[in-house]
Formats: C-alpha cells, structure tokens, sequence
C-alpha cells in the first residue's frame, strides 16, 4: 500500500555529496595513544567524575554519574588508566574547556562484567533509570538524554513512533550505513522503545536518496514478524531531517508553536538512538562509541566506529587528510560548527567530522544589505520570517524577535544558503538567542536575590520583636520576684498601681546595685547555666573559679 | 419639577454606586510604576545608588527624587531600560556612584578567616554561612556580588572574583564582518 506523504513549507537541496563516503563498509577506528572523554555530553547537568587520576578503568565502567534526573552518565570507552581529571578543550564552537577523564588505554579492552537485563519483567521506569546510567543520549545532533523522551505524557498517550533516518544534511552518511549494515539491530532497539512507550505504529524515515538502506531496513523489518511498523523513502528534501520536518512529512501533523509532538501522539528518534538503545539494554553495552562519517579534504571519505574520547586528527589521519586543511566543521556544511582546535575529541553529538579546505569551501562572499527579496522566508521550513528575525537580532531588538517566534528556528540554515546578499543569518539568530537565554538566567538570579533580600529584612524584623518581646517577659519576671519577696508591703499599697509599680522598679534598681556591688567587691558571682551538667564538668568549674579567686587574690 | 429632581437624584445614585464599586474593585495596591522600576533593577541590593537596597531606590526614582542613572551593577543597558520606562532622557551612568565591573562573586580565604560574623551581618541575601569563632564561606550560587561584606571584614580575607564563562553561559558574538574582509 503505498502511504500518502505530507510536504513541509520550504527547504532547499544543496548537493549531498554521499556518494564517496558509503563505497566501503563501517571501519573500527584504530585505539588512540590518549581518550579525552569530557563528562558534560548532554543537555543537562554536567555528571559529576566517579574516577581520580592513577585510578584504573574497564571498558563500560561509569565514569561520570548523571547529575539529577535531565543530564546522562559517561563511561570508559576502552580499558586503562585514567592520567587526570581535568578540564580540556571541548568539540563546543565556543572554544572553552570542561572537565574531562583523560584514559590511557592499556590496549586489552577488557569489558567490565555486562549483565543485560529482562525487559519483559522490568517496569518502565526502571527501565528509563538505566538508559540514563547507559549514557544513552539522542544521537541526531541535539544530545537530549533519550530516557526523557521514553515517558509517555500523561494527558496523551503515544500512538505513533517515527525513527527518522533521513539524515538530509550534505556529506554525513553514517546513519546510512548504520541502517544499511546493522538494520536487525536498529530494529530491536526499536521495538524495545515502542514496547515502552505502547506505541501502535512504528514509521522508519528514510530520504529516497538511500535506496540500499530503505531495502535493508524493509528486509529487517520483515524479518522480525512485525506488524504496524513500515519503513517509508520520503523525497530527499533538506531538511527533512528535522524532527518536526518528518513529523510533518509521515504524518501530517503540524506541531505548532509552543507545543510538542508527544502532545499530538507521536515522538521520534534517530536510529543512531535505536543501535544505541538495543545495545545498552539487549547487550548490556552503555554508549561508548557511535558511527562518524569522516568526509571533506581527505583521501578516502568513510565511515568510522569511534570511541567517544578520540582526538578528531587521529581520526581524520586515519582517513587520509590532505595538506591545506584550515579547519575541522563537526556536523555537516549546513548546520555544522567549527572546531576551536585539531585536538578536540569526538563526542556523542558528533555525527561527522567534515575537514574542511579553502578550496572546499571557501570563505564566505562579503555581506551585503538584505534587498528584501523574501527568498529565507519562502526556504524556511519552520514558517517563519527570516529577514524580520534578522533585522530584530541585529538591532538587538530581542524582545519583538521573540514576538516572531525566533526560538521556533531550527537553525538548519536554508535562510543562509538561499540569501542574495550572503548574510549569515542563522550567526544573527544564535546571537540573539543566547543573549535571551542570558538575560533570562539574570532575570532568575535577581528575582532570587529579591525574595532572598526581602526575607532577609522580614528576619531581621521578626528577631527584633522577638528580641523586645522576651526582655520585656524577663523584666516581668523580675519584677513578679521582686514583688513576690517584699509580698507584704506590695499587697498593703496594691490599690495605688503608680507607686506599686515606682517601688518594683526601686527594688530593681536596688537588685542591680547589690549585684553590681558584690563584684565590686570581689565576691564570687554564683557561676550560671550550671544546672545539668556533668558532676565532672562542675568539678572543672570549681577548679576554674578557684584559679580566677586565686589569681584576683595576687593581684590585690 | 419633581419628576426632574428624582430623575436627577437617581442618576446620582446609580453613577455613586458605579464609582463606589469601581473603586473597591479595581483598588491598585500600591504604585505600579515602582514594581515596573524594580523589576529592571539587578536586585544586587549594594546600596551603591544611595539608598538601602533597589526597592527603595525604585521607590526614589517613581517619586522623582533619584535620578535614574545611580546603578552601576545595572549597567549602561539598565540605564537604557529605564529611560525607556519612564520616557526620560538617556544620560550615562553617574560615575559618582560607582563604574560597571563585570559580574563577580566574593570569596573569603578560609585560611585567614577568624570567624567573626561581621560580613554575615552585612550580606543583604543571606549568602554567607559561619557562626561566631567558626570559618565562614560564600554560598556562590546566592551571591550577588554587592561587595558590602568587604568593608566590614576586619582581617581583609575577602576578595571579588570574576565569574567565568562555561559551556552553559557561553554567549554567540555579535557577528562582526571585518572591514578587510568585505573589501
């Protein structure tokens, strides 16, 4: 039966240049001398480090513990002794280091004890707690910890599980050859998820420029026996990749703004995610390593298993990298991002490692001024309104680009690719959306600080009143004392309340005086608060207080 | 005649008891303007501006006794801001009360701290932990960064550090094109 197809606004089609990277089999990428693993790989918190430097590590074993319910653990990617745990330049367009485990592995990769568990007999929540303590993240590009998006909403339940190979970005093949060598177990790990989410169809996505993937996938599919899964080619359109995108294209459901496809019934993933979920839950294997295709200025383009942790030069000499490389771009020429150095390791957002030459590409034209065309907007496959988002973030015009929907881009970068004028815009975008996010954690920190300052004066008040309220009971006391010992003479003048209350205050001030006399005099002051207290500890008193009347006895 | 003065009297009492049901309805608590105010100011509660915390100097600046450039932490941006709020004339910050320095948190060396809860008592957000005779130390994810615990420590153990980018804070820079480039 062939299944009607939906179409997304816009999207262009760049030249794929997949061809030469998919001539040869997935490779092993040889052991390297070091393994930078850095332990924030995810949205999230960062996992906080379970190894110290000298310590030895297995292949498997946990070396960064997720940190709360949104972050994912990290593990050893091969057996060996972790050098130090500190923080190292990281595959991030910012150029800023994070803490790292750096490994040097002894060349056994031994694995640490693996125990797959039963997943018939294991509740889902259980079973969502292990795929965080696996490591197991969106493998896309977006690095969201997946075992979030394996709970089904409350309000609506999951009908319909889209794993999108698509993989619609130029050069990047790795899904391609993923699902064209290891589709059986692509197909396991997604049936796991449609076990957890009780989802009653399954859609694999495939662009219609993968035709050996589709036949290994349907074969896959076939052979597991079931039923309401069906692996569909979909036109090659970039970005059909994009999960909203495919949502669109195999289902028709538009997801609108503000909403998200699980409160339409559906939820995608990628099939890097599926591998990834079939091995750490059918093969007890957390995510350690992931297919990267190594394309651009090399001899031979091809698709690589990398241990997470490996310098992307090793990897790109292995490939054969020609002279007159400037730069490596992880992720494809669209979307991608240049690295801040050679050096920088391979991490679980990284799905190419594009080498990139002045000839290959060259440096962008000059920017010139938007003429107003409207070529982003009729490109821009989110609907939007690319030239007004710019126009807004460039003039730092943050909250009428939000009133444009600014955070509904998806950064996919037709607006760029199609623009006259070569305008970066999605620069523009990225700018101004972290200068939002910015003032959104200042507005938090000062409605914090606020509430904190505020309390603070409500304390201060409180302690006061209550400071006041106890000497004035105090006082009372006093005076009941006071009052209670010169009984007689109190009760003879009870009627005449001033002069009653004139003499218990005479009677303090007398108090007061013979206290202040007594000292004067040299008396011991009767020691205080000594009413529970060890016989012991009253013995070290009256040792002290003889001391202190010695003491006072010489000086005198 | 006297179907004109009742017709009038009972225009009054129904146009009395609109009014009357408006104004315990639609009562504003307070002065709006004031939350607008203190809603852009930085809450670092420093007193730079002259007066003991923002809230106090929103209430100043709504009432026209402050001049909206006082707030060094706010920045030039705030300055902007509250032009732009109040629909007065920009005008830069008064250097009198202070420059704007990037954002930093205090931090006490613990080696030379004797424990004397002076910068405890000085702390407008309660983000300073110790107790009398016992090391103090910043709860660095409260601080604002006021520098009033400076002045009141008697051993001089506390400094100002500037806080760092990371991965999560990192911003995008305003994408610049050089000159040479385009030429």
């Amino acid at each position: 039966m062939l299944r009607k197809l939906f179409k997304f606004h816009g999207g262009v089609k760049p030249e794929t240049h997949k061809d030469s990277s998919t001539t040869q089999a997935i490779a092993k990428a040889p052991l390297p001398a070091l393994l930078k693993v850095p332990l924030h790989q995810s949205i999230g918190g960062t996992p906080r480090p379970l190894v110290r430097a000298g310590e030895k590590v297995l292949k498997g074993q946990r070396i960064g513990g997720a940190d709360g319910n949104v972050s994912s653990a990290v593990h050893a990617p091969t057996s060996g002794t972790v050098i130090a745990v500190e923080p190292v330049l990281m595959a991030h367009a910012s150029g800023l280091s994070t803490l790292s485990v750096m490994i040097e592995p002894d060349g056994e990769d031994r694995w640490i004890e693996r125990h797959p568990i039963d997943l018939r007999a294991t509740p889902a929540d259980e079973i969502r707690d292990y795929l965080r303590d696996q490591g197991v993240v969106g493998l896309g590009g977006a690095v969201f910890p997946s075992h979030l998006k394996l709970k089904t909403s409350r309000t609506k339940p999951t009908r319909t599980l889209i794993i999108n190979g698509a993989e619609c970005e130029p050069f990047i093949t790795c899904d391609d050859m993923l699902m064209r060598e290891r589709a059986p177990q692509i197909v396991s790990g997604m049936l796991i998820m449609q076990h957890i989410l009780g989802a009653e169809e399954v859609l694999v996505g495939i662009e219609d420029n993968k035709p050996a993937a589709v036949e290994s996938m349907k074969a896959a599919v076939a052979a597991a026996g079931v039923e309401g899964c069906s692996v569909v080619a979909i036109p090659t359109r970039y970005p059909a990749g994009g999960a909203k995108q495919l949502i669109r294209v195999l289902t028709g459901i538009e997801v609108p703004h503000g909403a998200r496809s699980t409160d339409y019934g559906v939820q995608c993933f990628n099939v890097g995610t599926a591998y990834a979920i079939h091995e750490a839950l059918d093969l007890d294997q957390p995510l350690i390593s992931r297919i990267v295709t190594v394309a651009g200025n090399v001899g031979q383009p091809r698709n690589y298993e990398v241990l997470i942790g490996t310098p992307m030069n090793e990897l790109a000499a292995h490939a054969g990298e020609q002279a007159g490389t400037d730069a490596y771009i992880m992720g494809g020429p669209m979307m991608g991002f240049r690295m801040p150095a050679f050096d920088v390791p391979v991490v679980k957002a990284t799905n190419c490692v594009l080498v990139s030459s002045p000839s290959l590409f060259p440096p962008a034209p000059p920017e010139m001024n938007c003429i107003r065309c409207g070529e982003c907007a009729k490109a821009c496959p989110a609907d939007l309104q690319p030239f007004e988002l710019y126009w807004f973030s460039r003039a730092r015009n943050f909250g009428k680009a939000q009133e444009y929907h600014l955070f509904d881009c998806i950064e996919c970068g037709c607006c760029s690719y199609v623009c006259p004028s070569h305008i970066r815009l999605v620069d523009y975008y990225r700018f101004a959306k972290s200068e939002i996010w910015a003032r959104e954690r200042d507005k938090e920190a000062a409605d914090a600080a606020r509430e904190r300052f505020d309390f603070r004066n409500l304390r201060q008040e409180r302690e006061k009143q209550e400071k006041a309220a106890r000497l004035a009971a105090k006082a009372a006391e006093t005076r009941a004392k006071l009052a209670s010992d010169s009984g007689g003479e109190a009760s003879q003048e009870a009627g005449e309340a001033p002069t009653a209350a004139e003499q218990a205050k005479k009677a303090l001030i007398a108090a007061a005086l013979k206290k202040a006399k007594q000292q004067k005099e040299g008396a011991p002051v009767p020691p205080r608060n000594t009413e529970n207290l060890s016989p012991d500890t009253l013995a070290e008193i009256d040792a002290v207080e003889a001391r202190r009347a010695a003491a006072r006895q010489e000086t005198e | 005649m006297l179907s004109a003065l009742l017709v009038m009297t009972g225009i009054a009492l129904v146009l009395g008891a609109a009014l009357g049901f408006a104004a315990i309805h639609f009562k504003v608590e307070g002065d709006p303007l004031v939350e607008k105010i203190d809603s852009i100011l930085p809450q670092t509660q420093c007193g730079q501006c002259g007066f003991p915390g923002c809230r106090p100097y929103a209430d100043a600046i709504a009432q026209g006794e402050a001049d909206i450039n006082q707030c060094p932490p706010g920045g030039d941006e705030g300055v902007r801001k509250l032009a732009d709020l109040l629909g007065r004339e920009y005008k830069p910050l008064n250097e009198e009360h202070g420059v704007e320095k990037p954002k930093s948190v205090a931090f006490i060396d613990e080696q030379t701290c004797i424990g004397c809860t002076l910068c405890i008592q000085a702390c407008p957000v309660d983000a300073i932990v110790g107790a009398a005779k016992q090391m103090h130390t910043i709860v660095a994810a409260e601080c604002t960064g006021c520098e009033l615990c400076l002045a009141p420590c008697p051993v001089d153990c506390i400094s100002m550090q500037p806080i760092g980018e990371t991965v999560e804070t990192w911003k995008w820079r305003y994408p610049v094109i050089k000159i040479k480039q385009a030429a």
